[in-house]
């Protein structure tokens, strides 16, 4: 599905991605962990499209094309949503609203007509029952007061009306407590199938307790250090990112 | 929210939309300005001679006057000399009914998407349309004669009612008041005329639609409308015209009188062609709207959806002077291109426990400028008034200007006066969250202004409403990246 290959990218002439390489496949959920500012998030939006973010060599092949040619609304278009760590408010838009013209944008794209309101309507209530989101919520402005617990669920309530292919969740845990995490996780393990693909971002252990992933990459100072299974993310939860670290610097002076 | 959808199909469209011109065979006078000219108009409109003294006092006022200059709003000086002063559409018999409308007439309301008709039998409501000076067709006119309602055209109120006219006719804008409406005050060509007798309801929303349709010719409406004790109506007034180089003068005057426990909803988009996008042609809008709460718990509230003009110069005003009446002020204006606007409101409080609410939002985009200018004054026997004003801009681009010109002249310390102001920016983190969801940035601009502009648009009559949030959008078309 997805292919990202010695990815270098910089923030303000600061490389942040040094070389990362992953491949990502169909019915696979991986975890991406690190410690701060070893390039997660930077990652995330790279493969988003937000701007900013300077890519210096590498590739990343998304579905057979050239993800980092088009711009972020096609990416999304074509299935990749981003949960943000930091949703932004909307005043006097509706999560309604927001969620029928997103949808009928990608339909549009896809040369679909708009989805009639009866179908919407369905759809809506269908996927807040999933994510256990009260109907109601969804006629509040789109994060405008909402708990960080309500807005990182209003995330995965988006995503499951979206239905995308490549599903990138970054830092959803951070902020939650363990109820709220518990939601936001079966929600996310209701979605889950054969044709799409998570990567979750996380710097905790925590919420790989209830997104159990296939794979784990740690990431450091800008590269994937170390890949494994799930019980590579206990092990970090046991000793921490500074053995990572001390690992990494060895193999650097090596 | 189809209108989402169709504010999609409506930005595929770069041009106004509006820019037509129907073919309509005028009856005019040559260009210029004497007290023959307004003898002309008022013989022409067989009015009674209080009528006509009126009209020649209004401009003897305004021969003495001088053009404001105090508005943050630059123009080329305007040669009142240059402007014809009255056009009819002409028509080959008085009308029985809507059949008998010219035909060119028709396909022009049928060009802007209100077939008369249609709004008739869907809506319910009763349109008095007018086409530059003359109205050509009032309707309903039955059904509400049935509740003593009266919906005419100014013009024929005038030979219909003139004890009505003569009463209140600039009893709430006097002929001095300002230059324009001095100006409106003698030469006004038509317009509506509202009386809502004691304890009625107006059962539908009454409209006009205007439209400015002969080169050269100045737009001078006049419009009154009366609520009598306990009575309520809502008033709406949607303008577009077609495009034009020469800049265009409109001077209207609106009075409203609220009686007591009367409320009055005057609602408006304004859609004049606002010049193009290097600032050429465009309506000059220098409107006077002023309504008086005269009795106890009386409303009167003010809606305004401002899109067009080149330049607007309006300040929808209330006087509050019966105990416990309440004036609103809500109002969007969004300038693009090279337009600019200088509006806002007047609340004047004179009677005890009167209370204003003032919710501006302006939209500055391109090389526009947008100014909110704001009065409150609460007078020395007006205790316990309650203000709350809130003024918002949001400035899209770094070649927009937005200012805000609030006054406060509080005279009585019982007073409880708020003021609120912000001004912000469209931040690229919300344009890129719609974008991630596959909203690309010029609907995405379009979602968040008519998010901001919500709380007014929701003030509005819900046909109105769907047209407004096409308007926002289409007058955005250009101004991102």
């Amino acid at each position: 599905m997805l292919t990202i290959k010695n990815l270098k990218a910089n923030i303000e002439n600061k490389e942040i991605l040094k070389g990362i390489n992953l491949q990502v496949n169909a019915g696979e959920t991986y975890a991406i962990m690190g410690p701060n500012g070893s390039g997660k998030s930077t990652l995330a939006s790279v493969l988003a499209g937000k701007e900013g973010y300077e890519v210096t060599s590498g590739e990343v092949i998304y579905e057979g094309e050239n993800l980092l040619d088009l711009s972020p609304e096609d990416r999304a278009r074509k299935g990749i949503f981003l949960a943000f760590q930091y949703p932004v408010e909307i005043p006097g838009v509706s999560i309604t609203n927001f969620m029928k013209t997103s949808i009928n944008e990608i339909r549009k794209y896809n040369g679909q007509e708009p989805m009639n309101a009866v179908d919407f309507l369905k759809l809506l209530k269908d996927k807040a029952a999933l994510v256990e989101l009260d109907t109601k919520m969804t006629k509040r402005f789109v994060n405008v007061g909402f708990s960080g617990g309500e807005k990182k669920r209003n995330e995965i309530f988006q995503l499951a009306m979206l239905d995308p292919k490549l599903s990138i969740l970054d830092e959803t845990d951070s902020g939650l407590d363990i109820d709220a995490l518990k939601i936001v996780a079966d929600g996310v393990n209701k979605l889950r199938n054969k044709s799409n693909a998570f990567i979750v971002i996380t710097h905790y252990q925590r919420l790989l307790n209830y997104i159990v992933p296939d794979f784990v990459h740690v990431l450091h100072d800008g590269k994937i250090v170390r890949s494994g299974g799930k019980d590579l993310a206990l092990h970090l939860e046991e000793y921490g990112y500074d053995w990572v670290k001390e690992e990494n610097k060895k193999a650097v002076t090596s | 929210m189809s209108g989402e959808d169709k504010i999609l199909d409506e930005l595929a469209g770069k041009k106004y939309k509006y820019g037509f011109v129907t073919d309509i065979e005028l009856d005019t006078i040559p260009k210029g300005l004497n007290e023959d000219t307004i003898r002309f108009i008022s013989a022409k409109k067989k009015e009674p001679k209080f009528m006509l003294d009126w009209r020649l006092n209004a401009y003897r006022n305004w021969l003495k006057m001088k053009e404001p200059t105090w508005a943050n709003i630059h123009y080329p000086p305007i040669d009142y000399q240059d402007i014809v002063y009255y056009a009819a559409p002409k028509q080959r018999t008085k009308l029985n009914n809507l059949d008998e409308l010219a035909p060119e007439i028709k396909a022009t309301y049928d060009k802007l998407g209100i077939p008369l008709e249609e709004q008739m039998v869907l809506a319910g409501v009763a349109v008095d349309a007018v086409m530059d000076s003359v109205s050509v067709a009032t309707t309903y006119k039955d059904k509400l004669s049935e509740l003593g309602i009266i919906f005419s055209s100014m013009s024929d109120a005038i030979k219909d009612h003139p004890e009505l006219i003569e009463k209140y006719l600039g009893s709430v804008v006097p002929q001095g008041d300002n230059y324009f409406a001095a100006l409106n005050s003698a030469v006004f060509s038509d317009g509506s005329f509202i009386y809502i007798p004691k304890g009625v309801r107006s059962p539908m929303e009454l409209s006009t639609y205007f439209r400015i349709n002969a080169a050269f010719t100045g737009q001078f409406e006049r419009t009154l409308i009366v609520a009598d004790e306990g009575s309520y109506v809502s008033y709406l007034e949607g303008c577009t015209a077609p495009i034009r180089d020469e800049n265009q003068l409109h001077a209207a005057v609106v009075e409203l009188v609220a009686h007591d426990n009367a409320e009055i909803k005057y609602s408006t988009v304004q859609n004049w062609y606002p010049g193009d996008k290097e600032g050429k042609g465009g309506i000059y809008n220098f409107v006077t709207k002023r309504g008086i709460c005269a009795g106890v718990n009386s409303k009167i509230s003010w809606t305004q959806v401002e899109t067009g003009s080149s330049i607007t110069w309006k300040y929808p005003s209330v006087i509050l002077k019966g105990e416990n009446a309440i004036g609103e002020f809500y109002s969007v204006a969004m300038t693009n291109n090279y337009q600019q606007a200088d509006t806002g409101t007047k609340m004047i409080h004179l009677g005890k426990n009167t209370k204003s609410r003032i919710v501006s939002k302006g939209i500055s985009a391109g090389h526009s400028n947008n100014s909110y200018r704001g009065l409150v004054r609460v007078t020395k026997s007006a205790d316990n008034v309650k203000n709350f004003s809130q003024c918002d801009s949001l400035l899209m681009g770094d070649k927009c200007g937005a200012h805000t010109f609030p006054y406060f002249e509080i005279k009585n310390n019982t007073a409880t006066v708020e003021h609120e102001a912000t001004t912000s920016k469209i931040k690229d983190e919300i344009l890129f969250y719609c974008n991630q969801r596959g909203i690309p940035e010029e609907d995405a601009v379009a979602l968040i202004v008519n998010g901001y502009a919500k709380e007014i648009l929701n003030n509005l009559p819900m046909e109105f409403a769907v047209e407004a949030q096409k308007l926002l959008a289409v007058s955005l078309e250009g101004s991102v990246g």
